[in-house]
Formats: structure tokens, sequence, C-alpha cells
């Protein structure tokens, strides 16, 4: 081994070590359990070989089908939701005026703002007694207030608000860092042949800036897949598993109700989900990720 | 006048949208129990401190902060230095596998949290880490590490080489180099990548919340995400929490958003 592959080495160990302990080792761990049976609160039970059982339970389990559902709906609805917001966000903050320093700042808040906290504002907004939701629609006829995040039709549209409230800033960012890629001499050159504002989003902002858009997608897409805390604390998953999302049901039934074996088959297939989604990510715009990386 | 008018009304659009419904809970805090549930809510509080008392003296709000300071501070420090390894090395040796590692690491960030949750508190536990600091602190380094080496990489490899070069002629070992030039002239870098490692360890909730089940030991996110009261919600006690474990990270962010804007784009889109 040549001298350079060894200092290398020697300087990516401990971070190896980290991400084989804790991310590596379970993932394989997390398949090799899916085909045990194993229940935490009966522990006097063991660990007994069940083969493909718990996928087979899985394929038979209404609630595990509507779960996967849901979360797919999440997914489909907020993310696009979020790119289109974010891109009109980022071309307004890319022009010049007064106050865009301070304002491109206050668009990342919602951003910094803990998870749990923004959930637990759109819980207190979504309010059935005394929610600016229900103020705003029906002032002060209490009479009429809705509880949306007791209605199965109401919470995961609420939710969804919340989602999108917390992560349009995400999509913004990147966004804005397309945007502002573009050299200005193609839209003085577009001025000079007399374009229109809309020719010129046409032809020249949105076909360079489809490699942002399609990385906010891409992120937001992995991201809004694995939602937990905003469910976690605005409906529980409730009501009648309207907001059951596959995070969360798994969180569930392995912690909750202790089922590590059967729990496992759901991380099983959120991580396939989320790793086809990955692979199309990095087989569109990952090698150019890294060419941009290597290129400084 | 036209685009003045139309720049005008969207960028307070985006403001209010941004900004109102946190600045509503905020407010929130500040009101009294009557004015909480008033129809129609009252807008302006009479600055009512008497829910941030009782979230700091009933619900033990300070020991919250104090863990979520413990956690999310020893997270920084310690990806910063594993992660600066890491990425000096692959900023600097171009080896056919460094490349493989980099990929490596995107494609473990975006694992879902739950497909390795069990194994891990699976270790945890066979470790005796459970309701530890330690055992939160070494989910939470793996947790940012990939996010850190990006960062970290991106900017050790934006320095000139020539500085290194003359310092390893003039028989510097590597990690004498990283210490007395690297990590001095990539202060910056350094600095960008430990604000977001703190955000995301402060606002981290499903490890914490399967790590630590012992209240003494939990962090800001869990303690507000299971804030007890089942029929009545104590919401001005939660509104008080919420912002004051909130206003911390809002100044940081603007007062540092250029870092973290680029921090977040580092090598994302740029081409």
């Amino acid at each position: 081994m040549s001298h350079s592959h060894r200092l290398a080495l020697q300087f990516l160990l401990p971070s190896f070590l980290f991400v084989l302990i804790f991310t590596l080792f379970p993932i394989v761990e997390s398949f090799h359990l899916s085909f045990y049976r194993l229940i935490l609160t009966l522990p006097w039970l063991g660990q007994k070989f069940v083969g493909w059982e718990n996928y087979r339970d899985l394929l038979t389990d209404p609630v595990a089908l509507h779960s996967l559902t849901t979360t797919l709906m999440f997914v489909a609805v907020t993310t696009p939701l979020e790119a289109l917001l974010g891109l009109g966000m980022a071309l307004v903050l890319n022009e010049s005026f007064q106050g865009r320093g301070p304002l491109r700042a206050i668009v990342l808040i919602p951003w910094a703002i803990p998870t749990v906290v923004s959930s637990q504002m759109w819980r207190f907004i979504f309010n059935d007694r005394y929610g600016l939701f229900n103020f705003f629609l029906f002032g002060d006829s209490t009479g009429l207030y809705l509880a949306p995040l007791a209605d199965p039709r109401l919470a995961p549209i609420a939710i969804m608000v919340a989602e999108i409230w917390k992560t349009t800033s995400f999509a913004f960012l990147i966004i804005l860092a397309g945007l502002q890629a573009i050299p200005n001499d193609l839209y003085e050159a577009a001025s000079i042949d007399g374009a229109t504002a809309w020719q010129k989003f046409r032809y020249i902002t949105f076909p360079l800036l489809k490699p942002a858009l399609l990385l906010a997608l891409l992120f937001r897409t992995i991201d809004a897949l694995r939602v937990f805390d905003l469910v976690f604390v605005m409906t529980q998953g409730g009501p009648a598993d309207a907001t059951n999302v596959l995070q969360f049901y798994g969180y569930k039934k392995s912690f909750a109700e202790g089922m590590i074996g059967y729990g496992s088959v759901i991380s099983v297939v959120v991580f396939f989900l989320s790793l086809l989604l990955s692979l199309i990510y990095i087989r569109s715009i990952g090698s150019r990720m890294l060419e941009t990386v290597e290129a400084r | 006048m036209r685009r003045k008018v139309f720049l005008l009304f969207w960028s307070s659009a985006i403001g209010c949208f941004s900004l109102l419904p946190f600045l509503w809970f905020v407010l929130t805090s500040l009101k009294t129990p009557n004015e909480i549930t008033a129809i129609p809510p009252k807008i302006i509080p009479s600055f009512y401190l008497g829910f941030y008392r009782s979230a700091l003296e009933n619900y033990g709000l300070l020991r919250y902060v104090g863990n979520s300071l413990i956690v999310a501070g020893a997270t920084t420090l310690f990806t910063i230095a594993i992660g600066a390894l890491a990425a000096y090395a692959l900023a600097r040796f171009r080896l056919s596998w460094t490349r493989f590692y980099l990929m490596l690491l995107l494609a473990v960030s975006m694992f879902p949290q739950i497909a390795i949750a069990g194994p891990v508190w699976r270790i945890l536990n066979y470790l005796n880490w459970l309701n530890t600091y330690h055992g939160v602190i070494a989910a939470y380094i793996t947790l940012s590490l990939p996010m850190g080496i990006w960062i970290m990489t991106t900017f050790f490899k934006e320095l000139p080489y020539e500085v290194e070069e003359a310092a390893l002629v003039d028989g510097c070992t590597r990690l004498q180099v990283l210490w007395k030039v690297v990590l001095p002239l990539a202060a910056p870098g350094l600095f960008t990548a430990a604000i977001l490692i703190f955000i995301h360890a402060w606002n981290e909730f499903f490890f914490a919340l399967l790590i630590l089940t012992n209240p003494t030991l939990q962090t800001l996110p869990v303690g507000i995400a299971l804030f007890p009261g089942e029929y009545t919600m104590p919401w001005g006690e939660i509104a008080a929490a919420s912002t004051m474990a909130t206003l911390p990270l809002v100044f940081l962010t603007l007062l540092f958003q250029r870092r973290i804007v680029r921090g977040l784009s580092a090598g994302a889109v740029k081409g």
C-alpha cells in the first residue's frame, strides 16, 4: 500500500468507524431482524427465526398499506408545492431592491425553528376553540369552529401546511443559488433582442435552473419521506390513522409496541423506498455535484 | 414604477409568510391566560411574564436548555474534529476510493432514521449507553458527519496548496500541516460547518426521543413535544418554552445568514 493511501486511510478511519457502527451495521441488522420474531416487552420468548412471515404479515396489514399511501400522498403534495413556492420566493429575492438582505435572512427563520416547535405552533393555530385558523374562517361564530386535527379529512392537510411552511426555505435556498449562477449577460443579450420578461424566464431562466429545481425536489422528497416530528406532536398518527406515515408507524410498532421484528420490515421498506429515490438523485445530479467539489 | 409596486407587494407577502406564524406564537407566550383564549384574538399582549416563570419553575425548562447545550455543543466539537480529519484527506488525496467515500456519506445522510433506529437502540442498550449524554452524542456525531465532511471538504479545496507544500518541505507531518496551516486558514469554513451542525443537533428529535427516556436528561425538543397536559394544554407555557428554545437559533440565523446559505448550498449547485 502506498504512502498516501495509508495516510488517507488513517485520516478517514475515525469518521468511518462512526458511520460503520451507527449506520451501516444497523442497516444490515435491520434486514437480519426482519426475519425474526422479537418482542421487546416479552424478552423471554427470545429471538425466533420466522422466515418471510413478517413480510407476509406486512402485505396483509391494512394499516401498513394505508400508511404507505398516506406517506406517498404527503410527499407528492408537499414537495412540488415547496419547489414552486421556493421558486417564486427566489425569483423575487434575486431582484435587487432595498431591504433584500434582511428579507433573505427572515426567509430562513422557518428553517431554523426546531420542527417540534413549529409543530406545536401549528397545533395551536389549528386549535378547535381559539385557533387563528378558525377565527380567520368563521370570525367569532364559535359554533361553526372546526377541529382540523381531529378530522380525518382535514388532519393530513393541516400537516402538509405545517410541513410546507417549515421547509420551503430550504427549497428556496437551493433554487436561489441556482439563479445566482446564471450569467447576467444572457439576460442583457435577450433584452437587446427585445425579449419579454416571460420569454426570458421560459428560454433562459427555466432551462438553466432545471438542475437546481431537480436537486431541491429530490432533497425535499427524501426528507418528506421520513416525516416524523410533525406527526408525533400534532396528531400521533390519528385521527383513525389518517396521518399515520411510515416512519411514525414503524416507530410505533418497534418502540411503543416493542415488535422489533415486524418494525424492522417497515424499516426495510422505508429504506428501499428512499434508496430508490437517492439512486435516481445520485444518477441525475450526484456526479455533477462531486465534480464541482473536485474542480475547486 | 410597476416593478417597484410588484416587488414591494411580493416581498411583503414573503416576509409575512415567513415571520407571522412564529411571531404569533411569541406574542402568545406574553399574554395572560384570558388573552390566550380570547375570541376575537387579542393581537398585542400585555407582556405578562407569568408563563415564562411557570415554564422555568414548574416544568424545569432550564434543565432542558442545559441538556440541549451539552448535547449540541459536544456533538459540534467532536464532529468538527473527526470531520476535519476526513475532509482534509478527501480534499488533498485524490484516490479512486475517496470519491466513493464521499458518495457513501451522501447516501448515508439520506437514510430514513427508522431504517436504523431499532439496531441503534439495541447497540446503545448493549453498551448501557441509553439515557446517557454520550449515547445521544455518539448517535448525533454519526448523523452530523456527512454534512460536516461535505461542507469542510468544499472549503478545504479552496485553500491554496502552496503554503501546505512549503510546510511539508520544511519537515512538518500531514497532521501538523492540518493543525498549524489548514485549520487556521479554513476557520471561516469550520465556523460555518459548526453553526449548521449545532442547529441540526439542537433541533433533532427522533433519536433524542428513543435514547433519552429519563426526564432529567431530555433535550428541549423532547421536553416541548412531551409537554404534560391531557385535556387542557398549557399553551402559555408551551409558547414560552418554544420561544426560549428558538430565539437563540433565530439570532444565529440572522447574524450568520450568509455563511448558512453558503454552507447549505456548498457544492450543491454551482455549475
